[in-house]
Parts: structure tokens; C-alpha cells; sequence
């Protein structure tokens, strides 16, 4: 038995000459331009935001709290500070991307070899899935919880908590990938030719397990900027003044009646990034189903 | 049938135990002496004394787990820091609230999460399966507190329509408990509903080409007939599958539901206990979630293989 603490994709095998029919469907999904050119867009916004924000984030102006949205000079009003809300949304979603990319590469490199062996190696397939239901055990904010007493909050330990709570995933589906690739014909004519594990894992194996890993990710990464918006509301992941927008709705909360926009663009913003990478996801998953239209 | 229960009933224990010793490890990769950060302020030497010989800190470490285990199976978790009060006592006031809001949560996500499959199968390439769809999407996007956080503020700040915060038992006042616990219950069971919807709906799909279902129409069962029977039993697998599944998801849902809504339930206490430095309190929280979610599951396993004949067929063959 498995079981996915992050919602798990299916796919198929993608080979080679299958790319460009990826390609092909992609352009042809409108949902899937609309959402790769937002995405585009907020990463180079996110990568660029130190440079190209109007304000620095804790730049205060105590003469223009609560100034609301459309405000000269603020575009999305100022918080309890005077702080500018725009410029601190697009550091927000920098800090957001970035615990999102590290927890779901945490979640990868551990997730991807542990999956590939499961699949692999019948005798570590028993001890592999001891370890998925342990880790399984532990919800991700309680997982968070526990490290932030062992080691104190931040964004590092978020990051920590959020990756790990993906592994059981990662493992699943890799695995099961494995499995199948494995009773494949060109896996046994390597294993006849003399081929290592080793080198049949890592050169057929891995290559043809890669469209499986790519929607895995793009299931996890939505998964994961939603877990760090929850875990620094909760003062469990980026400390403050660093701008997250987490945080950003944990002091909003608090001025909701005087500054409701305060409390209401950060979460919109989080929304729109996870649900860009949600349908880019989606898309993904249907171009690379091998049986086509469904 | 009886094997695959065996196994998966040892699968169980090894993990528990698994788990118990990971929590138990967990206090003391803790810097220093863990005497010190289970005392809290109070560090006088008699103090720390009487912390190390009343959590056997003294002996060594294997006779220290089994008499931790020995207690925690007895339900003796200590005495929280902060409040002096036994830990177990902070769990059963706090433990109902949490129970009622995530039991509350799964009635209303199952039946907006069915409801919403069946029509997007049945009216597959409709609006009504595009707005269905449409929906989980964004149910499966929407930070969850952040939807809280704009209910209570157009809710119930702006019409006072329901409380902002605040709980009432329900032995005390049943429609007041109702009252505080509906829309708090409707926010954590949204993510829970997008799910369901989308695997409801692949199910359906899944059923509705199924040669039974040709055979049930071909037989001249009404489309109501064979949707209404077929997909009430195909749900009630997958609902009880995802409940499994997401428990993870819902016991951290229901923490940041709890905190907005001020509910003093399981979730608010491991929260103030975290930033208290509370560790009993913190190392209860643990090992009973991992407890909850590793008894549970294996209750829905065997939920599961009494509805679904295959389940248990396939897990003897295994």
C-alpha cells in the first residue's frame, strides 16, 4: 500500500521522437500558453524584484499607513508601516519560488534514487516502503513544528519540512515508473548484454522516467508555495521583516478592517502562482499521455 | 483476506514503533541538556533534579524510551511548561474541538466533491464539467487561511452573519457550536472537496465506459438508475481512499483553520506550544498525530478491502 500526502500524477512513457508531439500539444492547449507566459512572467518578476521594485520592502513611510490601493506612488496601497505593498508581494513571490524550488528539489534528490531502488531492487523494496509510511506519519506542518522547537523557525527549516512531506510522493511514483520500464524489453536485452544495475538505471531507466519526474514537480511545486505561505503565516517559516506573503496576511490579519486590501492582494497573488502551475501542470500531464485525448 | 491483514497490521506497528522512537530521539537532538528545555524558567538545581529522575534522564537511554513508551501508552504525556497542567488533560479539551471540525469538514467536502464529479462526468464536455473542473483547480490552489482570513472578513465582520472567532461546546448549546464550526468547517474542506472531485470524476469516466455499465444500459436501466447506483458505490471507494490519503493535509488544515478562527482545539495548542518552547506539549502533539494517522490508515485499509473485494484478492497474490 501508498499513499501520497501530495496528490500523485499518472503519465506515460515519452520517447524520444515523442517531443516534439509534446511541443505540438502544448502550443495547441491554450490553457497551457496562458499559463506558461503568466508563470514566465512572475519568475523573471520574482528573479528581478530586488532590482526592479518600486520600493525597498522595508522602506517605511509612517505619514502614508493604510494609503489604499491606487495611491500615487503605491500602486497596491501601504500596510501598517507605510510599506509598499507591491514591491513587497514581488519579494514575497521570490521568497515563495525559491522555498518552493528548494523543497521540491529536497524532495528529488532524495525521492527520485530511494523510488528508482525501490522499483529496482526487490529486497530494498520492503525496507523503502517502511521508510515512505514513517515519513508519511509525520504531516508536513507538524514535521514543521518539530523542527522549528528542535531548531527554531525559518526559511530553511520550512523548506526542510515541506521537502520531506513530499518525498513519500515521489517515491510512489517513481517507483511504480520503474516497475514498468523495468519488464520492458530494452531494460532485459541491457541486463543480457551484461549491463551493471547501476547502468541500466541510470542510462535507460532514469532517461525514460524523466516526463513522469517533470509532472511529479509540477504537481509539488504548487503544493510547496502553499505550504510556505501557511507555514510563515504561522511564524513557522520566514521570520519577519523578511517580506514573505505569509507573513504578509499574518500582519494584515490584525489591520483587516482598517487595510482590507492589505489582507486580501498577498493571498491573490499566492493563488495565482499556485494555480498557474496547477493548469501549466495539467497541461503538462495531458500532453504527455501517450493515449492522447483525455 | 487474513494474510493481507496480518501484514498490513505489522506494517503498522513497525511503524508506530518507528515513529515513537523518532519523536522520543527528536527531544534530545535538542542543543544541550534536555533537562534544561523541559524545565522551561524554572532551572534551580532541585528543579532540573526532579525533571531528570521523573523522565529517567539519568539512566540510560534504552531503559529512557521504554519508560517513555510505558507512559505514553498509559496516556501520561507529562506536565506542559507553561501551564503546570497535566499534558493529557490539555488533550482532552482540545482533541473534541479538532475531531468535530475535521469530521464536519469531510461530510461537507464529500458531498460537494461528489457532487461536483458526478456532474462533471456525466456532462462531460459541458459547462457544467468546465466550471466543475474550473473549480477544483482553484480549490486546489487557494491558500486555505487566506480564504479564512476574506470570510471572516466579508463574512462575518461585514454582515455578522457568523462569528469571527470563539467556540461553544456542543453539549452546552448544539446550534451554537454548529454556529461557530460551519464556516471554519467549509474553509478546511474545500481543498479536501477539489480532490475528491477530480478523482471522482476519473472514476465516473472510468465506470461509465465499463462493459457492466453498457450491460446495466443495455438491459434498460434508466441513465439515473446506473449513474445513481454505480456512482454512489464508486464514490464511497474514493472518498474513503482520499480521506486516508489527505489525513496529513486535513490535521494541518485543521491547525491554521483553528488559528484563524481562534478554535481551542489540538492545532492552537501545538502552535502556542511551539512558540511557548513547550516541549511535553509539542512532544505529545507528535507522536499522537503520527499515531492517529498510522491507526487510521490502517483502519481505512481495512475499510477499504471489505468494499472492494480486489483490494484483498491482490494483497494475498502479493
Amino acid at each position: 500500500m501508498t499513499i501520497a500526502s501530495v496528490p500523485v500524477a499518472e503519465t506515460g512513457q515519452v520517447s524520444l521522437t515523442g517531443r516534439t508531439r509534446v511541443f505540438r500539444r502544448l502550443r495547441r492547449n491554450p490553457l497551457a500558453i496562458v499559463s506558461f507566459t503568466v508563470l514566465a512572467i512572475a519568475v523573471v518578476v520574482a528573479l528581478l524584484a530586488p532590482w526592479i521594485a518600486p520600493y525597498s520592502v522595508d522602506q517605511t513611510d509612517f505619514g502614508n499607513i493604510f494609503a489604499p490601493p491606487g495611491t500615487p506612488g503605491h500602486l497596491l496601497g501601504t500596510d501598517d508601516l507605510g510599506r509598499d505593498v507591491l514591491s513587497r508581494i514581488m519579494l514575497g513571490a521570490r521568497a515563495s519560488l525559491v522555498v518552493g524550488f528548494l523543497a521540491v528539489l529536497t524532495a528529488l534528490v532524495i525521492g527520485v534514487p530511494l523510488g528508482l531502488a525501490a522499483g529496482y531492487f526487490r529486497s530494498l523494496d520492503a525496507v523503502i516502503g517502511r521508510l515512505t509510511d514513517l515519513l508519511l506519519a509525520f504531516p508536513f506542518l507538524i514535521l514543521a513544528v518539530g523542527l522549528a522547537a528542535i531548531r527554531g523557525p525559518s526559511l530553511g527549516n520550512a523548506a526542510v519540512a515541506i521537502g520531506i512531506a513530499q518525498i513519500p510522493g515521489v517515491i510512489r511514483v517513481i517507483r511504480s515508473d520503474t516497475l514498468r520500464l523495468k519488464s520492458l524489453d530494452f531494460v532485459a536485452a541491457a541486463v543480457v548484454d551484461g549491463a551493471s544495475d547501476l547502468w541500466v538505471l541510470g542510462r535507460h531507466i532514469l532517461p525514460n522516467a524523466t516526463s513522469v519526474i517533470l509532472v511529479q514537480a509540477t504537481v509539488a511545486l504548487p503544493a510547496a508555495i502553499l505550504g510556505e505561505a501557511v507555514l510563515s503565516f504561522l511564524g513557522l517559516g520566514i521570520q519577519p521583516p523578511a517580506p514573505s506573503l505569509g507573513t504578509m496576511l499574518a500582519t494584515a490579519q490584525q489591520f483587516a478592517a482598517q487595510a482590507p486590501w492589505a489582507a486580501t492582494l498577498p493571498g491573490l497573488a499566492i493563488m495565482i502562482l499556485a494555480l498557474t502551475f496547477n493548469v501549466f501542470g495539467d497541461a503538462l500531464r495531458d500532453a504527455l499521455d501517450p493515449k492522447g485525448d483525455r | 483476506m487474513a494474510r493481507y491483514l496480518l501484514t498490513r497490521a505489522w506494517h503498522s506497528a513497525l511503524t508506530l514503533v518507528l515513529a515513537s522512537v523518532v519523536v522520543f530521539l527528536g527531544i534530545r537532538a535538542l542543543p544541550g541538556d534536555p533537562a534544561l528545555a523541559l524545565a522551561g524558567e524554572d532551572r534551580t538545581p532541585e528543579a532540573l533534579a526532579a525533571i531528570r529522575k521523573e523522565y529517567g534522564l539519568d539512566r540510560p537511554v534504552t531503559v529512557q524510551f521504554g519508560q517513555y513508551v510505558e507512559r505514553a501508552v498509559q496516556g501520561d504525556f507529562g506536565h506542559s511548561i507553561r501551564t503546570g497542567l497535566p499534558v493529557s488533560d490539555m488533550l482532552r479539551t482540545a482533541l473534541p474541538v479538532t475531531i468535530e471540525l475535521s469530521v464536519l469538514a469531510i461530510l461537507i467536502a464529500a458531498a460537494l466533491g461528489v457532487g461536483a464529479g458526478v456532474v462533471a462526468a456525466v456532462r462531460r464536455g459541458r459547462p457544467a464539467e468546465w466550471a466543475a473542473n474550473a473549480l477544483a483547480l482553484i480549490g486546489l490552489s487557494v491558500p486555505h487561511f487566506w480564504l479564512g482570513l476574506l470570510a471572516i472578513l466579508y463574512l462575518s465582520v461585514a454582515t455578522g452573519l457568523f462569528p469571527a472567532s470563539g467556540f461553544v461546546p456542543f453539549f452546552d448549546d448544539p446550534v451554537g457550536n454548529l454556529h461557530h464550526l460551519i464556516l471554519p468547517a467549509v474553509i478546511l474542506g474545500t481543498g479536501l472537496a477539489a480532490i475528491i472531485m477530480r478523482q471522482t470524476r476519473s472514476a465516473m469516466l472510468d465506470s461509465l465506459s465499463a462493459d457492466y455499465v453498457r450491460t446495466a444500459k443495455a438491459k434498460g436501466l434508466s441513465p439515473r438508475a446506473v449513474i445513481g447506483r454505480h456512482a454512489l458505490r464508486n464514490s464511497l471507494i474514493v472518498v474513503t481512499t482520499i480521506v486516508g490519503l489527505q489525513l496529513g493535509g486535513l490535521i494541518s488544515g485543521a491547525v491554521v483553520t483553528e488559528q484563524i478562527f481562534g478554535l481551542p482545539g489540538f492545532g492552537k495548542m501545538t502552535i502556542d506550544a511551539v512558540f511557548q518552547r513547550d516541549y511535553p506539549v509539542i512532544q505529545a502533539v507528535v507522536l499522537l498525530t503520527a499515531t492517529a494517522y498510522i491507526v487510521i490508515n490502517f483502519l481505512v485499509d481495512l475499510l477499504y478491502s471489505l468494499i472492494d473485494p480486489r483490494i484483498r484478492v491482490a494483497g494475498d497474490a502479493a
